[in-house]
């Protein structure tokens, strides 16, 4: 009896040792987004080609599900994955919907232009206050969006191929989209 | 030496003052004037409970993210509009997550978060009252001397001190 009492700190060493082993590699910095389940928040925001046309959360209704991608010019990692997305919107049909966020009009056209745009439509967001609404922190984020407008997923960080195969063309194609 | 010549050694302990200057009031100097004092104290205590969600071991209060300062300016906006304490937090926790909280709420998943103080407390008090019981359990043991045994440490006592 008092020698099992001996091994009572090793036990609680050992527990202590496999929680904390747990968060090793994962990254802090993804929180869970508390939008899951929930429609994309109201909006009214202007085209990001052509400033006299606005948008509202129907424009994403209704053409089945797509990624919501949040991005800048100021914002490196965005240049980072934009090959990735030119190549899923060209080669794999998929839809995706740009909100440019905190930008300045002039730069972010300028970008698509040299770049190449991937977008079925880009909205216009320099004040921040869809991506506020979403729930962005930073840039990039990537949210997967399903037919009726309902966020299914979030992604903070870039979009790469691992991240497509891995855990966004899953969830598309469970939502029945392209990929 | 003449009196208006700066030593470099002064000029360094001069320029190594500035680094005592507090820095952590430097990240808030946009102002958010309250007509009420109350509410300018409700929003002082609001964005410090809030946590960054971009730098995420500061409250809002502190940091200088652009979203920290959306944040603060969101708070300010919400309570310019008369809304509660708990309005403005359910709103933020709505869009970034309970993340958000430094003080979370209770509830099934924070329960035990909370208990925590607790248990640990009434841990130690069983520790602290097993080893007073199993001390009085064997009174014996510390008795006092028997004369005999009396004797025999007052002798040895003797000898040591004769020694020295």
């Amino acid at each position: 009896m008092r020698r099992a009492l001996l091994f009572i700190p090793v036990v609680l060493t050992v527990i202590l040792g496999i929680v904390l082993f747990q968060r090793i590699g994962k990254d802090p910095t993804q929180l869970e987004s508390a939008q899951i389940g929930k429609p994309v928040p109201a909006f009214e925001l202007a085209d990001l080609l052509d400033p006299s046309v606005s948008h509202g959360p129907e424009a994403l209704r209704g053409k089945g599900p797509f990624l919501l991608n949040v991005w800048g010019t100021w914002c490196p990692s965005c240049r980072d994955e934009h090959p990735d997305l030119i190549r899923l919107a060209e080669q794999q049909g998929v839809r995706i919907v740009g909100l440019n966020y905190k930008d300045e009009r002039p730069l972010a056209l300028q970008w698509l232009e040299r770049l190449g745009n991937p977008y079925a439509l880009s909205l216009f967001d320099p004040d921040g206050k869809l991506g506020f609404d979403l729930g962005v922190y930073g840039a990039p984020e990537t949210f997967v969006i399903d037919g009726d407008g309902i966020i299914r997923y979030r992604h903070v960080g870039v979009v790469n191929q691992k991240v497509w195969s891995e855990t966004l063309q899953p969830l598309m194609q469970q939502l029945g989209g392209q990929g | 030496m003449r009196a208006h010549q700066v030593s470099p050694h002064r000029l360094t302990l001069l320029l190594m003052a500035f680094l005592l200057l507090p820095v952590s009031g430097w990240a808030t100097t946009d102002t958010y004037p309250f007509s009420d004092p109350q509410d300018a104290d409700r929003f002082r205590t609001l964005i410090s409970e809030l946590r960054c969600p971009k730098c995420q071991n500061q409250n809002i209060a502190d940091s200088n993210a652009p979203i920290a300062k959306d944040m603060r300016d969101e708070v300010y906006r919400m309570l310019q509009q008369g809304a509660s304490n708990e309005e403005v937090t359910e709103s933020l926790v709505g869009r970034f997550g309970e993340f958000v909280r430094y003080k979370p709420e209770l509830d099934r998943r924070t329960a035990l978060l909370w208990a925590t103080p607790v248990i640990a407390v009434l841990g130690g008090l069983l520790v602290v009252i097993g080893i007073v019981i199993r001390s009085r359990r064997r009174p014996e043991r510390t008795a006092a001397l028997s004369d005999e045994e009396r004797r025999q440490a007052e002798a040895l006592l003797k000898d040591s001190g004769n020694d020295r």
